[in-house]
């Protein structure tokens, strides 16, 4: 294959097809992601949106279809660890951090090490580690927090903790879903300048509902409707196409 | 920080008291003359030796069930897995001198008219060799086990009902005499133990004393696992396992790694505890057993390792109590323990301590509080 649309593409799904006992999530979804692009999703709930991450990520088999990381890796070979150190991180809808652990312990596990379970019981730490989370945990305004159990923080600093920990990955790709739900105005205000600065060296899907958030990230939009792409494009070109308002918009 | 200390105070406690044991009950057993009051009798010895090896058994539990979240209710095998190891070797010991006088063949191999040692007999007149199995056998089979459970994700309470087959399926093989380890009887009537007599009150110290340096070691082995990187990733397996995966752990091989551990100190217990009891039979696998351990760790307070060993000492202390009073009510009593322990004390007796104990909690950090040299994000973008 040497599709060019492929071969540049950081992420490629080609008619991705994901039926639950019977009920069709995906049906027949496409979407190219350029190399350090950031893309917001959009759409109503059930639209298949957090099964595309599944899939991606390789939770989720799809019965059909291609999913190609790098142009050439394919995905759906993959299991969750494979792809995660291929360079893929997510962060789920529910806000999901190690509850017991501090918070410091959190981005360390999550830090770019090695993960086999021989060189976490015997490894000695990076020189540089204590810098590298010191620097995430500033970024991401949890440092004063840092001592405390995850599992003691609010849900808006959960969400930022688990953003944080995407960080500490240092992946090609973030897969964030709802990163601002049930979180305030001024900390939604603040999430999306973080997604912003991320998305300077890295490239983002960012699933949402909230369209004042997605407003401000200002990226190219695509719209997901009963498991396919219904519109792709800036957020006012699309919120302007009828059959957009009508799903989606309109209710 | 991340990095941690291996041992806490109470770690230290229970290392002191361990050497303390270990030294004094041998002197009150054998250097006290036995009209004094001091004086510890061979019994007494046995009987506490035979509690520190429930001990050990229920800290290899909470490694993985406190730790990883795997709810095993088969310990009880790799106990008499390990059992058998010894039980096998002391066997080998006893030579010409059982019933039969054969000096080639364990008598109830004598009696069922086999003519040659097994091949899974052959080696274990070498105690190095049968120490080598107590380790070997069952870190295997749980290596194995492990390894299919976990790879599909075999988790909760399927896990929990697998494991319990494991040990039930062991139990009915162990019962049959073609299996070739003593059938219904098991295996006993040892004569000696590296050259010294079983009976003797010096060998019961000597055992008591190996029980106590067993459980000492496999406390310092679990406290080193869990307070290193490795043990993070498992109590991260155990909270939230599909993120730990997502952040690109496997975490089929944590958990078959720990499950193998743990497996290896279970069977150490059962082969400590076995010259103690002077018998090892198929009951042992019995998947009551299994579930008993459970409950000493949840009595102790699971997670807390020193709590898991001071649940299996003090339930069995009661249970040895209970049972000599009135034994038809045990069972009702343990059953009750559980449910009361789950239900009023889900940190066991050493969360109840904790929360006795501590300070009170210090308030959390008021709103967000900006250090000095923290780099602010930008201020929200006005409306
Ligand atoms: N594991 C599953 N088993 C069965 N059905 C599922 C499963 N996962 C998702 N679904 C169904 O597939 C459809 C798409 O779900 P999905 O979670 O992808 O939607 P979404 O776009 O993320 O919605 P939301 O905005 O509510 O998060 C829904 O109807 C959901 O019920
Ligand atoms: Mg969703």
């Amino acid at each position: 294959m040497t599709d060019p649309v492929l071969t540049s593409s950081l992420l490629y799904l080609d008619d991705v097809r994901v039926s639950f006992d019977g009920y069709k999530a995906l049906r027949g979804l496409s979407l190219v992601l350029a190399p350090n692009e950031m893309r917001a999703i959009i759409g109503p709930n059930g639209a298949g949106k957090t099964t595309m991450m599944d899939v991606i990520t390789g939770k989720t088999r799809p019965d059909t279809g291609t999913v190609f990381f790098g142009g050439s890796v394919d995905l759906t070979k993959r299991d969750e660890a494979e792809i995660a150190n291929l360079g893929i991180g997510r962060k789920f809808q529910k806000p999901t951090v190690f509850e017991n652990h501090s918070v410091d312990t959190n981005v360390l596990l999550a830090l770019k090490a090695p993960r086999g379970a021989f060189d976490t019981l015997f490894g000695r730490a990076a020189r540089d580690r204590r810098e590298r989370i010191d620097g995430i945990l500033r970024r991401i305004r949890l440092w004063d927090h840092r001592a405390r159990r995850a599992g003691d923080l609010s849900h808006g600093q959960k969400q930022w903790l688990e953003i944080g920990m995407l960080l500490a990955q240092d992946p090609k790709l973030l897969l964030v879903d709802e990163p601002v739900a049930g979180m305030t105005d001024s900390e939604t205000a603040t999430t999306a300048e973080l997604l912003r600065e991320i998305a300077r060296d890295h490239a983002v899907v960012v699933v949402e509902h909230d369209m004042a958030f997605v407003r401000d990230l200002g990226v190219k939009v695509t719209v997901l409707h009963e498991g396919a792409v219904l519109a792709e494009g800036p957020l006012d070109q699309v919120s302007a196409d009828p059959r957009v308002v009508e799903v989606y918009l309109g209710r | 920080m991340p990095s941690q200390r291996i041992l806490s105070g109470r770690g230290l406690v229970f290392l002191a008291v361990l050497v303390a044991a270990a030294v004094l009950v041998p002197v009150l057993s054998l250097a006290v003359p036995p009209a004094s009051p001091f004086h510890l009798s061979a019994y007494a010895v046995t009987l506490v030796g035979k509690y520190l090896c429930y001990a050990l058994l229920a800290l290899a539990l909470d490694l993985v069930w406190g730790y990883c979240g795997i709810l095993s209710l088969g310990h009880g095998a790799f106990f008499a897995l390990g059992g058998y190891a010894m039980g096998m070797y002391l066997m080998r010991q006893i030579g010409a001198r059982g019933t039969y006088a054969n000096p080639n063949l364990p008598d109830f191999m004598v009696f069922l008219n086999w003519h040659d040692l097994p091949v899974t007999w052959w080696g274990f007149s070498s105690f190095t060799y049968a120490m080598a199995m107590v380790l070997l056998v069952p870190g295997l089979l749980a290596l194995v086990f492990g390894y299919f459970a976990f790879r599909s994700r075999v988790t909760g309470v399927y896990l929990s009902i697998i494991t319990q087959a494991l040990t039930y399926a062991l139990l009915l093989a162990f019962f049959r005499n073609e299996m070739g380890f003593g059938g219904n009887n098991g295996l006993t009537d040892f004569k000696d133990i590296l050259g010294f007599d079983i009976q003797s009150a010096g060998t019961r110290a000597a055992l008591f004393s190996a029980s106590c340096a067993a459980l000492a070691l496999g406390y310092v082995v679990a406290a080193a696992v869990t307070a290193s990187k490795f043990g993070q990733v498992l109590v991260a397996i155990r909270d939230a396992e599909s993120r730990t995966r997502f952040l690109g752990y496997r975490v089929e091989t944590y958990k078959a790694a720990v499950f193998t551990l743990s497996a290896m100190m279970a069977g150490v217990a059962g082969a400590l505890y076995v010259p103690q009891v002077g018998i090892i039979n198929p009951g042992e696998f019995a998947p009551a057993n299994s579930i008993e351990a459970v409950i000493w760790v949840a009595v102790g307070g699971r997670g807390t390792l020193v709590g898991a060993a001071l649940g299996a000492v003090l339930v069995n202390w009661g249970k040895t109590f209970f049972t000599g009073v009135f034994p038809e009510y045990w069972l009702f009593l343990l059953g009750g323990l559980f449910v009361g322990v789950t239900l009023f004390l889900p940190q066991g007796i050493l969360g109840l301590v904790d929360r006795l104990t501590a300070p009170r909690r210090p308030e959390p950090p008021a709103e967000r509080p900006v250090a000095p040299d923290e780099q602010v994000l930008p201020a929200p973008v006005a409306e």
